[in-house]
């Protein structure tokens, strides 16, 4: 090959103006069709999206539905409409664990380099993960309903249940952050599942999710009255059943806020400084 | 930004700890324009860690670097757009298809969805992948990676592409393919930062080269003076009886009719290297050979190997254990 310089430096200087709303929903936009096609070769990614509402729904309403239901009065039946409305907020939960998983292994796939080594924005990646999960997310949440309503839910307030998912997106998108965090501070998909589910269980069993807290310890009630997994339950429960909701609403928001607040900027440093 | 140079890789003083390894220990290095720079250096040389700091994927602790004039830490947003990367580390998304692989790159270089269609299906089809566009790449072979690699990496036209160990783990004719390409696009003018771990590679595709060890620059010129200044060259003999490789090996290095290096058996291909440095020894091999009666199938002469290269350059073999090696027949220029 010869040594001769080639007219390369006539090439335009590039703009150092920063990116664009516009280019960022451009870079989002080509993220999110990544992520679908994911699910598009391997539709098995969506197993746990489609039989986690299913298996979860069956279990508490067939396993525990009789007794806890006895005990509020209203057995099975009563029961089912208790715990379909905790329900969403659960798998809400469950699913934003896939987040940071499916983040690591990028991380370990190399592509990672490839995208940081490309002119666009860091948040850009970390959105397109987020809106892929909340669009599984909103499919599970489709065949939580299907499911509910063959066990013998009543949806009374159909605007109250659209709130609820839109609540439950909410709070989960603001869980994503700290999951996205594990995902690129710990080093393999298992460990960040590991870690997930030690932050979960205790979040979604300490909660009014499963049964009402008025007969658990003083000290658990403590925990469970300020878990924003129970004030997001009772909230969905009061939109979609009826009963109070502004207070739980409000305390789900704010705690959505606050965790967005902490979480976003703290993963997009981590994900922008990884070497 | 005024360009007080032609090199499109302009590096001073760059250092790079991790912990108390000193991954690089005062880099200078400069690439001219429409070059092709090849780094040349053993596992651990700090070669990947070059090609990070370059790509801006990783922050340097000291020194400067600019490509294409632009500052890595200063102006991180610019360079990388001029900048293609192919690597051990930046990949494609094994997932998708080869078409949507380039079509995703194309949109995230801000190509409108018309022009990134064009761009995907051109490079595909320049890179012979229109076949095989459908599927998902991590059903393709090793070479059809590399070349989805490369593919990829030129979608932004970059001013200047790093090549990261491009052919590390290819057999010696998708090797050959990969060559074949990285040469068209040298032809069309980009400047190109290669590193490798194979002599072989960087005297086929650089004009220029930089030996490095440890985090230290240890020789660098263009590849012809540095082939002089190195002088040996490998003989490799292949004995008709496999058996007889060992007992040819110890006497060649009992003789001491060998260069800087000793004998080494290839034992895959039944085959002996013998590092010389001039034709005498070729003569005095060939005569031992004789003498002893052994009946050989052929004897070859390559090129050195990296560790006569570092013997010859420093004294000592290339530091770091060869634990890459490629698998394939031809270790004779790894190691």
């Amino acid at each position: 090959m010869s040594a001769a310089t080639a007219p390369v430096a006539a090439t335009a200087p590039v703009s150092d103006a920063p990116i664009s709303l516009r280019a960022h929903l451009r870079h989002t936009g080509a993220l999110v069709r990544r992520n679908l096609l994911w699910i598009r070769q391997d539709p098995e990614s969506m197993f746990d999206a489609l039989l986690m509402p299913v298996v979860f729904t069956l279990l508490f309403v067939y396993v525990f539905g009789g007794s806890i239901g006895q005990a509020l009065g209203g057995g099975q039946d009563g029961y089912v409409q208790y715990v379909i409305p905790g329900m969403i907020a659960m798998m809400s939960m469950t699913l934003s664990q896939g987040v940071g998983t499916g983040f690591s292994q990028d991380f370990n796939s190399g592509v990672m380099d490839r995208f940081r080594s490309l002119p666009i924005g860091r948040g850009s990646v970390l959105f397109a993960k987020i809106s892929v999960e909340l669009v599984r997310m909103l499919f599970a949440t489709a065949v939580l309903m299907i499911v509910a309503v063959l066990v013998g839910f009543h949806i009374n307030h159909w605007g109250g249940l659209f709130a609820a998912v839109g609540l439950s997106a909410v709070f989960a998108s603001s869980i994503m952050w700290v999951f996205l965090t594990l995902g690129v501070v710990l080093k393999n998909a298992q460990s960040v599942q590991a870690m997930g589910f030690l932050v979960l269980f205790p979040l979604q069993f300490g909660s009014s999710i499963f049964a009402p807290t008025n007969s658990m310890p003083g000290w658990l009630q403590s925990f469970t009255d300020y878990n924003p997994l129970s004030t997001l339950a009772d909230a969905a429960r009061g939109l979609m059943v009826g009963g109070p909701v502004a207070h739980d609403l409000w305390v789900t928001l704010a705690w959505s806020v606050a965790i967005t607040a902490v979480a976003a900027p703290y993963a997009i440093h981590k994900f922008r400084t990884k070497s | 930004m005024t360009r007080i140079d032609n090199n499109a890789v302009s590096v001073r003083g760059l250092v790079k700890h991790y912990g108390d390894t000193k991954a690089l220990d005062g880099v200078d290095l400069d690439v001219r324009e429409g070059t092709v720079m090849g780094v040349l250096g053993p596992n651990g040389a700090g070669k990947t860690t070059l090609v990070r700091i370059l790509s801006t994927l990783l922050k340097p602790d000291a020194g400067e670097a600019t490509v294409a004039g632009y500052d890595v830490l200063r102006q991180p947003r610019q360079l990388r757009r001029v900048i293609g990367l192919t690597g051990q580390y930046a990949s494609v998304d094994e997932k998708l298809p080869g078409w949507e692989n380039l079509y995703m790159i194309g949109r995230l270089l801000d190509l409108p969805r018309k022009d990134a269609r064009a761009r995907a299906d051109e490079l595909l089809e320049r890179f012979s992948l229109t076949e095989a566009a459908k599927r998902p790449a991590s059903t393709y072979s090793g070479g059809m990676r590399r070349r989805l690699d490369l593919a990829a990496s030129m979608i932004g036209h970059p001013q200047v592409l790093y090549l990261d160990e491009p052919t590390t783990g290819l057999d010696p004719r998708t090797r050959n393919e990969v060559w074949a390409e990285v040469k068209a696009m040298v032809g069309d003018g980009v400047t190109v930062l290669l590193t490798t771990q194979y002599m072989e590679e960087a005297e086929q595709l650089a004009s220029e080269l930089t030996v490095v060890d440890r985090g230290k620059v240890i020789a660098n010129g263009r590849v012809e003076e540095l082939k002089a200044k190195v002088g040996g060259r490998t003989l490799r003999v292949r004995p008709v009886d496999p058996l007889q490789v060992r007992p040819l090996a110890e006497m060649i290095d009992e003789l001491g009719i060998t260069g800087l290096a000793s004998t080494t058996v290839d034992a895959e291909s039944g085959t002996l290297l013998v590092p010389i440095l001039s034709d005498e020894q070729l003569t005095a091999v060939v005569g031992a050979v004789t003498a002893r009666g052994i009946t050989i199938s052929s004897i070859t002469t390559e090129l050195p190997s990296l560790d006569e290269v570092f013997l010859s350059l420093t004294g000592h073999r290339a530091s770091a254990p060869q634990d890459a090696t490629p698998a394939d027949d031809r270790q004779e220029v790894a190691v």
